[in-house]
């Protein structure tokens, strides 16, 4: 960059500020704003109130499960409860909030100004909330929502009312298309990011681990999400304007519908877990100020998971008429997916391995996910062996597994996130206090849910029923009232977030003494996330020394130039 | 603990002592040192090319089950009555004018980029026209068919993959126009013309898509 550039983008920027402080209010948020700040906050908050949403479905659905018989509510409803809290969770909680957070931390971790592509990312943003309220609003149509699950398999998926053009299902694939199509333009504009945005010097084994799972979830986005909207467009050609590709009874084939569904949607999974990882090699080395243990292996392993997990989508077939060669060869990637997971796991014990640790709220959430993801993980290795697998499918023995995962690790983590980086994205601290009450009781609330789903599943009690047999009562019981614990926990956690970010005390620019480039700017950042876009020099997480943090002190440049 | 271990990172990457063995176009897709972010041209084709990628993988889906369908439907593939798709010369010339429409547009752009703006106009209304006649062309073969959308799995597939496709010819003939009105406004690609280029790239992908797509659905012959 020349000087003359410099003093032009200095000088526009006094202009600018003063227009920021007028801007520097919530109204912002509220406007087509093209900051990948504001964008990604409105991300989280909007992702926040889906979560919320979805929750409540949740709980609905565990109060119809407390007795056996099927008596809150009927069971068209409680079909689309199921449908629609899966749909929710995964497309408009998880997912959305990874790119919200990753919007927000990218650009700053790598040193740069914003986003490559700022007005498509406020475009993505924006396709969401319409998407979202499209499909809530499909709760008002006479015949109600989509009932088929999350998955909309045929032919159950396209066995409809007739003569409802406008149905329950036709709003849900018109969404979820939407959504995709929303989580395609923020993959090319990550992985566009990741690519050319960085600082000068920030090579790409000085990126933080965060943004090397972000893009590798990014690139899965990319190569399989397609798969899941080309399904879609079919089935919706099935369900509406008289096509066969799926339908069993007219020569089609519903089993090719599941292959590209799972093509998307185990990936998916990644695409969710991986930000998650991100998030727990960010804050276990600030909060035992260790340095990241084995750094390279742990960012290598990142893309590790997302190439072995393209290869493994049939796991979730081993009952679909599959030929047994194609279950063991599936059998065999799935279990490999356990090898670069267990590198990650094994590099985060390390990182804390006899440190002094500093148990503040997002180091409680980051172990505590990183510890459930054992479980999660441990259940996972065991659905991939295929003769177990046949005996638990579709039990709650599933729903178990994939919750340890979503919600005790996946969700965890972001807790984690949003506590971590809430100093930095507010300029104010959070009630400490509160944080660790609402972490005991997510830990207490989320392990009373999803542990009993475990044994319920192993003695065979089918998942999506609203009535099953009275010896799986005391179990469910006890789900239940986790469950509520779960929705009771979530209220310190709204209160302490709104009332710190009105009132909280003012937070410096790097509270916790972590590395990395987010934290050398202040708090919360100035438009242009730094004076001057810093050089880099140093690889990330170099704790334990204090001459260095990411980039070199201001003096260097000097001596340089 | 203090560990007091600090790995100290001056010495050259593997990533960059690999990097010296690749060609230069993809070198410049690979900006390893960092500081490129003013390069808007750059970054651009970069995020474009990512993204055609992934639209491919819906293409490859409707492939996948194209020929999954067929594979294992080989009989009651056509239904009585019907004869499928057609290689007629018509289709044939439609065909070759969309292939040939990527051979015009090419140096187009390299007009463009050299300012001769007038020529690129000529070349750039050329394949507006190639595009449309085979839209049209595309139209008139759909009207002719003796099948339609729910004729059978030869009719779904033949008409959501052809007609997905000629979507993606639809939008490359609107952003063409686009771009040739904006070469009209005077100076306006005095800042770059990674729209042209753009427009460019996707024509060829649209190309590409339809050679499979041509293969597939009238080589293949029942």
């Amino acid at each position: 960059m020349t000087h003359d550039s410099r003093d032009n983008i200095t000088g526009d920027r006094a202009a600018e500020d003063s227009q920021n402080e007028s801007e520097n209010n919530w109204r912002r948020y509220f406007s087509f704003s093209t900051d990948h700040k504001v964008i990604g906050v409105q991300y989280m908050v909007m992702t926040f109130i889906f979560f919320l949403v979805g929750g409540l479905l949740a709980m609905l659905m565990r109060a119809e499960l407390i007795t056996p018989a099927s008596d809150v509510v009927d069971r068209p409803l409680y079909n689309g409860l199921f449908t629609l809290h899966g749909t929710i969770m995964i497309f408009l909680w998880i997912i959305p909030f990874n790119a919200g957070i990753s919007n927000y931390l990218v650009p700053l971790m790598l040193g740069a100004r914003d986003m490559a592509f700022p007005l498509l990312n406020a475009i993505s943003f924006w396709i969401l909330p319409p998407s979202g309220i499209l499909l809530l609003s499909s709760f008002l149509l006479p015949n109600g929502t989509a009932q088929s699950g999350w998955w909309s398999y045929p032919p159950i998926s396209l066995q409809i009312p007739p003569g409802q053009p406008i149905n329950g299902e036709f709003i849900w694939i018109v969404s979820v298309i939407l959504i995709g199509i929303s989580s395609i333009m923020g993959a090319v504009n990550f992985v566009t990011t990741i690519f050319w945005m960085r600082a000068p010097g920030m090579t790409f084994f000085r990126m933080p681990v965060f943004v090397w799972s972000v893009l590798s979830a990014q690139l899965l986005q990319l190569v399989n999400l397609p798969s899941l909207t080309g399904a879609l467009i079919l089935l919706l050609f099935d369900l509406s304007f008289g096509t066969q590709f799926f339908k069993p009874l007219e020569n089609g084939d519903p089993i090719i519908y599941q292959h590209l569904f799972w093509f998307y949607s185990h990936p998916a999974v990644y695409i969710m877990a991986l930000p998650a990882f991100g998030i727990f090699a960010e804050v276990l080395p600030a909060f035992s100020h260790n340095p990241l243990f084995g750094y390279r292996s742990l960012a290598i392993a990142s893309l590790g998971i997302a190439v072995v997990s393209i290869f493994v989508w049939v796991h979730h077939m081993f009952t679909s008429a599959t030929p047994n060669w194609m279950r063991i060869l599936f059998m065999v990637t799935s279990m490999l997916v356990a090898v670069p997971t267990g590198v990650k796991a094994f590099g985060w014990t390390a990182t804390i391995w006899k440190s002094k640790l500093h148990l503040e709220t997002p180091m409680l959430f980051a172990m505590g996910g990183a510890a459930m993801f054992l479980l999660g993980g441990v259940t996972g290795v065991m659905l991939a062996a295929v003769p177990f697998d046949i005996h638990v499918h579709n039990t709650y023995f599933i729903v178990g597994h994939f919750h340890y995962i979503v919600f005790n690790t996946i969700t965890m983590a972001i807790f984690a996130a949003i506590y971590f980086w809430f100093p930095k994205i507010t300029g104010r601290m959070y009630a400490e206090g509160w944080g660790k009450v609402h972490f005991w009781l997510t830990f207490i609330g989320a392990n009373l849910t999803f542990f009993p789903m475990l044994p319920l599943g192993l003695q065979g009690m089918v998942r999506r029923v609203s009535s099953y047999d009275p010896r799986y009562q005391g179990w469910n019981v006890i789900a239940s009232v986790g469950g509520f614990l779960l929705g009771v926990s979530i209220l310190p956690f709204i209160a302490n977030m709104v009332g710190s970010w009105l009132s909280g005390p003012r937070a410096t620019n790097n509270p916790w003494r972590a590395t990395g480039l987010e934290w050398t700017t202040t708090s919360p950042p100035p438009r242009d996330n730094f004076e001057e876009i810093p050089i880099v020099k140093r690889p990330p997480y170099d704790y334990g020394d204090p001459k260095y943090s990411v980039i070199e002190p201001p003096d260097y440049h000097q001596l340089e130039h | 603990m203090n560990r007091g271990v600090i790995h100290v990172d001056e010495s050259p990457i593997p990533l960059e002592q690999c990097r010296r063995y690749l060609p230069n176009w993809l070198k410049r897709f690979l900006p390893i040192r960092g500081g490129r972010a003013e390069d808007h041209h750059g970054k651009g084709m970069f995020g474009f090319t990512v993204f055609l990628l992934s639209e491919s993988i819906v293409f490859l889906s409707f492939i996948f089950t194209y020929i999954a369908l067929r594979l294992t439907h080989s009989r009651t593939w056509l239904p009585p009555g019907v004869s499928g798709p057609e290689l007629s010369t018509f289709v044939i010339i439609n065909t070759v004018v969309l292939l040939s429409s990527s051979f015009v547009i090419q140096p187009a752009e390299n007009f463009l980029k050299r300012g001769r703006l007038v020529k690129f106009r000529w070349l750039w209304l050329m394949t507006i026209c190639m595009g449309t006649y085979f839209l049209i062309g595309q139209g008139i073969e759909w009207s002719h068919l003796d099948f339609r959308l729910s004729t059978g799995l030869v009719g779904s597939t033949f008409y959501v993959l052809t007609g997905f496709h000629g979507l993606h010819v639809l939008t490359g003939v609107i952003l063409q126009i686009i771009m040739l009105i904006r070469s009209l406004i005077p100076g306006n690609y005095n800042k770059g013309h990674f729209g042209a280029s753009a427009t460019t790239l996707f024509w060829h992908f649209v190309d590409i898509v339809w050679v499979f797509l041509f293969s597939l659905l009238y080589l293949w012959q029942a």
